[in-house]
């Protein structure tokens, strides 16, 4: 099996949040954290764009290389997890993170910062599988109930997809031959805009060769 | 008498200032079991696998994974 990967595809987000609902829903998260939420680029725009955004599960986690108590791991699946027994909350994978993953929750007057909380890929903590301890620290292990990512699931335009990496990359792959659209529909040019000088394919355009 | 007394005590507390500090060895990682053994006692567990047959496991993912390809789920008409 290779890497459980999630991809987002701009071109079917509604921005409906069902993603956002049923992480928080399926895990009991706290308030004032969100493990997944929806991004729209140019809101209110005509042609604005929208993604779900979560832990991406690296292959070469920042989060990791960071963390000073070492309490990220990685599973055989691909999925970078943490030990909350072992985190201290110091923040700074929130600060490595591109994708803002890391959340921390916060109560009372001086917002307290306690342990480290994100996207699991829905497959618990270090906990006994499917424990009352797991599910509380992490909630639901979903992946050893032999289900996906309740967000990628629940998802209604399917817009977001999760799981094997080279299943959700086939997948796309039909989705962009069957649109008629070639490989610029996904990425950051959809995203964020085609840089200056892009051609249609997203690519720039070399420049002509002084004779 | 006094004195040495004192000077007995004083030679103890010295010796044994450090007999009453905690460890404080840092606590280590666990590493997780493997989803495709697994969650015992769970009552949402998914039917077609069997816990503990990482194949099965795999198939099932699979087949659900193939799930969110509505091309496969529904073909167009040619």
């Amino acid at each position: 099996m290779a890497r459980m990967k999630f991809i987002c595809d701009s071109e079917r987000c509604i921005e409906c949040n069902g993603c956002v609902t049923a992480c928080k829903a399926e895990h009991e998260v706290p308030w004032g954290v969100n493990r997944r939420r929806v991004v729209t680029l140019n809101d209110g725009v005509p042609g604005e764009k929208s993604i779900s955004v979560a832990c991406m599960h690296c292959s070469d986690a920042p989060c990791m290389a960071v963390c000073p108590v070492d309490c990220f791991y990685r599973t055989d699946e691909g999925v970078v997890l943490h030990d909350k027994d072992v985190c201290i909350g110091c923040g700074y994978c929130s600060y490595a993170c591109p994708f803002g993953a890391p959340q921390f929750p916060t109560n009372g007057t001086f917002g307290l910062r306690g342990k480290m909380d994100k996207c699991t890929f829905c497959a618990g903590g270090p906990e006994a599988n499917g424990s009352p301890a797991e599910y509380e620290k992490y909630g639901r292990n979903r992946l050893a109930e032999g289900k996906l990512p309740a967000c990628a699931e629940m998802c209604s335009t399917k817009a977001l997809i999760g799981g094997d990496g080279d299943v959700v990359a086939d997948i796309f792959r039909t989705r962009v031959l069957t649109r008629g659209k070639g490989s610029e529909v996904w990425g950051w040019g959809t995203a964020y805009g085609k840089p200056a000088g892009a051609t249609t394919s997203g690519t720039q355009q070399p420049k002509a060769a002084k004779s | 008498m006094k004195a040495a007394a004192t000077l007995t005590i004083l030679a103890a507390a010295c010796l044994l200032a450090a007999c009453g500090e905690k460890p404080q060895t840092a606590g280590t990682k666990k590493f997780d079991a493997k989803p495709w053994e697994g969650a015992p006692g769970s009552a949402y567990l998914a039917a077609g696998w069997k816990a503990g047959d990482q194949a099965s496991w795999e198939a099932q993912l699979k087949a659900r994974s193939q799930g969110q390809d509505e091309y496969s789920r529904a073909p167009a008409k040619p």
